[in-house]
């Protein structure tokens, strides 16, 4: 019964990675891509966890974290890209 | 180290020091120093006569790399001594002219007699070795100094495309000599001239013997100036007098010569050396005594007449090898050949040397060598007029001079073809004699025009540059000696026969010297056909020489469009332009064509190495059951790719790319590695922003338009071919496992060798930690790279922002 949840879960979220997927390469503008690659970030987090009941091992626990923690920095570069135009600024004099 | 040794060394080793002697004797002709060593060594090759006379052979060794074989091994038979009698002989009387002709302030004389001391010890060389290397060595050598010695005058732009023309031309014969040389020693398993005679009877038979023989022939050829490599000598004639006299008519020239003759034991029992030696030699004379008719310039004809008389010593040698296919020496016809063929070599050597010191007087004494306005100089040199007389009958084959001798004998060494009954010469072997009788009238014509043309008729002193007067004695000194030496040898030739002719002919054809034979030249053998055909040259050359001018203008016409020259103008020309045009086309500067070519040359080579071996293996038995999320992965990854290429922006471009890192990172989940999932994630991100920093700083140009990628129909079919090797290649290679992986040592030794249960980070930095170590180099160059990158800014002038 577990386990066929578990397929269940697994088979959802490819399926919405491959929805985000599709606005990925459509999304009409930058904006509807980044958030589509933001929320492929967190799809990826618990297709990670998922995988690792399925296989039985602690050992991508770590990969959980830093997912979470890149998918956060990429989107805010991403984010910031967008609105300024550069992602560091070294314009210390505003 | 001998004796021998020392004497062909002596030259380099004076070579050595003449800068120096230049430098602290200024008053002095450094030709007095340098004419001091050829005396000497002419003296030391003389003492070798009694001793080569009985048919001893004196051998002379050193190690030179003998671990493979090469020995500078000398030695001194009746053929090499010939040539180093000639080569110091002519050398002493060509460097005592040389301090005359050469001027002590004007001219740089430290390099000229450092070149012709290189050239006499090279030919010395090429002469005395018996080892195939050595002698390779000195003919290049010989080669080398004869180009520098024709660029002497190295301001001048004849000079230069003179040199240019014969190294090229001289330097490919080399190379095929080098070529042949291997061969032979393939056949034979040793350089050693001698032990390749010895065993000649093997030699006809191997596969190589052709191609061996091909190749030294071509090295002898263009170095003695045979058709169609004759080119390269008149254009040498802008060398100083001195150096076309020793080297471009009595010393280099016959380098292929010797060449021939010395190898003759080991080729002349084939066929096809006696035709193509014979034949191109014939053809040789000819076309050379008919270009020298129409040459205007005194060196010029001499040159066209050096060619012409190389081809007659060479088709001499062709027909002497011939000798080798009658067993007895007693009734053979043809050994007279080669004697013939050495007894002219001698004569060629002493009346071209004089000659061409005589044209080099003229030269000195008027400023010009056009006989076109030469004339009369016979009351102003009388002792230069005589000594041309002497040169000019002799070449022209006129008694009582020694050319008169070797001319006869020539001319019944070609009557005799008639009756040689081998190769089928009974048909066309009358064609001999009669190219031999046309090419004989045509060099009475020329020796006419060297003697007449500038002795006799009008003096014209307003067309000279200089108030001609007779040459200094010093200058006349060699040419003189060179002359009397012709009528020495014309009246009493049997000074010669015993002492030099019979140990050299021995020397060419070694099997016939087991028979007794002795060679006696008679002024008068009798009302013989040769005779007849000497009285016809004279008198058919007499009446065309008067009738000269009525037909020469029609003769100036025919040649120069049959010239060799041409052709080999355009061809270098055309090698420079099609090589500089293959090149434009090839290296275009476009990196797409060259990516394309690296691409289809790794399709094609790897597609047919994967046919002709008939590589392609399918074994389904190893792979592992293909899971549901792996395909849903797969699917993800093969979508975001084809997007890739379809995208309309860069930045879409760059967002794809990163979901196709991420989803790979997703890859490393499902099949279990969690170190590289980790990695691979921050990786992606880091580059992907790297990615987003390029974009951001492309030029906003108004030409750069955001548009998809256009299609290509070779780089898709490209792209395409390249995916399917990859694939192809994997898959052999996974159906062709041959034997387990080693991993399961890692997985077991992990913890209990290196103490760590992460199998990966242990065999990272334990197992196998070099690499790590390297691959840490590899980051902080390339951090260190970027860094000099963003902050050096050397290009030249102002700060590029």
């Amino acid at each position: 019964m577990f386990d066929l949840a578990l397929k269940i879960a697994l088979l959802g979220a490819s399926l919405s990675m491959v929805g985000f997927l599709y606005r990925l390469i459509k999304g009409p503008s930058v904006p509807d891509r980044v958030v589509a690659l933001d929320a492929i970030g967190i799809n990826l987090i618990a297709f990670v966890a998922l995988a690792s009941i399925v296989m039985d091992t602690g050992a991508y626990l770590e990969a959980i974290l830093l997912l979470g923690i890149l998918s956060f920095i990429g989107t805010v570069a991403f984010a910031k890209f967008l609105e300024k135009g550069e992602i560091i600024e070294d314009d210390r004099n505003r | 180290m001998s004796l021998l040794h020392m004497a062909v060394l002596a030259p380099f080793l004076l070579a050595l020091i003449v800068p120096t002697l230049y430098k602290q004797f200024r008053q002095i002709h450094t030709g007095w120093f340098v004419l001091i060593l050829p005396i000497l060594l002419f003296t030391y090759f003389l003492r070798f006569i009694p001793l080569t006379k009985q048919g001893d052979v004196i051998t002379e060794r050193a190690d030179w790399i003998p671990s493979l074989g090469i020995h500078v091994d000398f030695y001194v038979d009746g053929l090499g001594l010939l040539f180093a009698l000639l080569i110091t002989g002519i050398g002493s009387l060509v460097v005592l002219y040389s301090v005359f002709y050469l001027s002590k302030e004007k001219e740089r004389l430290n390099q000229f007699y450092v070149f012709l001391l290189l050239f006499m010890g090279a030919m010395l060389g090429v002469v005395l070795s018996d080892n195939l290397i050595v002698l390779y060595s000195f003919w290049e050598f010989t080669s080398l100094s004869s180009f520098l010695l024709i660029g002497y005058w190295n301001e001048r732009e004849r000079s230069r495309y003179g040199a240019q023309k014969s190294l090229l031309i001289t330097v490919l014969g080399g190379l095929s000599l080098l070529g042949g040389i291997i061969l032979l020693s393939i056949m034979g398993n040793t350089f050693s001239i001698r032990e390749l005679i010895a065993q000649s009877g093997q030699l006809m038979d191997h596969t190589l013997f052709t191609p061996a023989l091909l190749l030294v022939l071509l090295g002898a050829f263009t170095k003695s100036a045979q058709f169609p490599f004759h080119i390269w000598l008149p254009d040498a004639m802008e060398a100083p007098t001195p150096v076309s006299a020793y080297l471009h008519s009595a010393t280099m020239v016959k380098a292929g010569i010797y060449l021939v003759a010395r190898l003759s034991p080991v080729f002349a029992e084939s066929g096809l050396w006696l035709w193509l030696v014979s034949i191109t030699g014939l053809i040789t004379l000819l076309w050379g005594s008919f270009s020298a008719i129409k040459q205007t310039d005194l060196k010029a004809i001499l040159a066209f007449s050096t060619i012409s008389q190389l081809g007659l010593i060479m088709s001499l040698l062709g027909l002497g090898a011939a000798a080798l296919h009658y067993d007895s020496i007693g009734e053979n016809l043809y050994v007279a050949a080669t004697v013939a063929a050495v007894f002219h070599l001698i004569n060629h050597a002493t009346f071209k040397g004089s000659l061409f010191m005589v044209a080099g007087i003229i030269d000195h004494e008027t400023g010009t060598r056009d006989i076109k306005k030469l004339g009369g100089l016979m009351q102003v040199m009388p002792i230069t007029f005589t000594i041309a007389v002497i040169g000019a009958f002799s070449m022209a084959g006129l008694p009582p001079f020694n050319g008169f001798l070797s001319k006869e004998m020539f001319l019944a060494s070609m009557v005799n073809v008639l009756e040689l009954n081998i190769f089928n010469m009974d048909t066309w072997g009358v064609l001999f004699p009669v190219i031999a009788w046309v090419a004989s009238v045509f060099t009475f014509i020329y020796s006419m025009i060297v003697v007449l043309k500038p002795f006799t008729g009008k003096f014209q002193a307003n067309l000279l540059d200089r108030k001609p007067h007779e040459a200094p004695i010093g200058m006349l000194v060699s040419p003189i000696i060179l002359a009397l030496l012709v009528i020495v040898f014309g009246i009493f030739p049997n000074l010669l026969s015993a002492t030099i002719i019979e140990p050299a002919v021995t020397g060419i054809q070694p099997s016939l010297a087991a028979d007794d034979f002795h060679i006696h030249i008679a002024f008068w053998h009798g009302l013989t056909p040769e005779l007849f055909m000497t009285i016809g040259i004279i008198a058919v050359g007499f009446v065309l020489y008067l009738s000269l001018p009525k037909w020469q203008k029609s003769l100036q016409s025919l040649p120069e469009r049959l010239s060799l020259n041409v052709l080999y103008d355009n061809g270098l020309r055309g090698l420079e332009r099609s090589s500089a045009s293959l090149m434009k086309r090839l290296m275009t500067g476009s990196l797409r064509t060259y990516l394309l070519s690296i691409f289809l040359f790794f399709i094609l080579s790897l597609g047919f190495t994967i046919y002709w071996k008939d590589a392609f293996t399918l074994d389904t038995k190893h792979f592992a059951p293909i899971g549901f999320y792996e395909l849903i992965v797969a699917g993800i990854i093969v979508a975001a790719a084809i997007a890739i290429l379809f995208a309309k922006s860069r930045l879409t471009s760059i967002i794809i790319l990163g979901a196709v890192g991420y989803a790979i990172s997703l890859f490393f989940v499902l099949l279990r590695a969690p170190d590289l999932a980790l990695t691979q994630l921050v990786i992606e991100t880091i580059s992907v922003s790297l990615f987003l920093l390029c974009f951001f700083h492309l030029p906003l140009l108004a030409s750069r338009k955001e548009e998809r990628m256009s299609f290509r129909l070779n780089n898709a079919l490209v792209s395409i071919g390249v995916g399917v090797i990859v694939t192809l290649i994997a898959l052999s290679a996974h159906s062709n496992k041959l034997f387990d992986s080693i991993s399961s040592y890692y997985l077991e030794n992990a913890y209990k060798e290196a103490g760590g249960k992460n199998v990966v980070n242990v065999i990272l930095v334990d197992f196998r930690g070099l690499d790590t170590m390297f691959e840490i180099t590899v980051l902080s160059i390339a951090a260190l790279g970027i860094f000099a990158m963003i902050k050096l800014r050397l290009t030249r002038g102002k700060d590029p922002s």
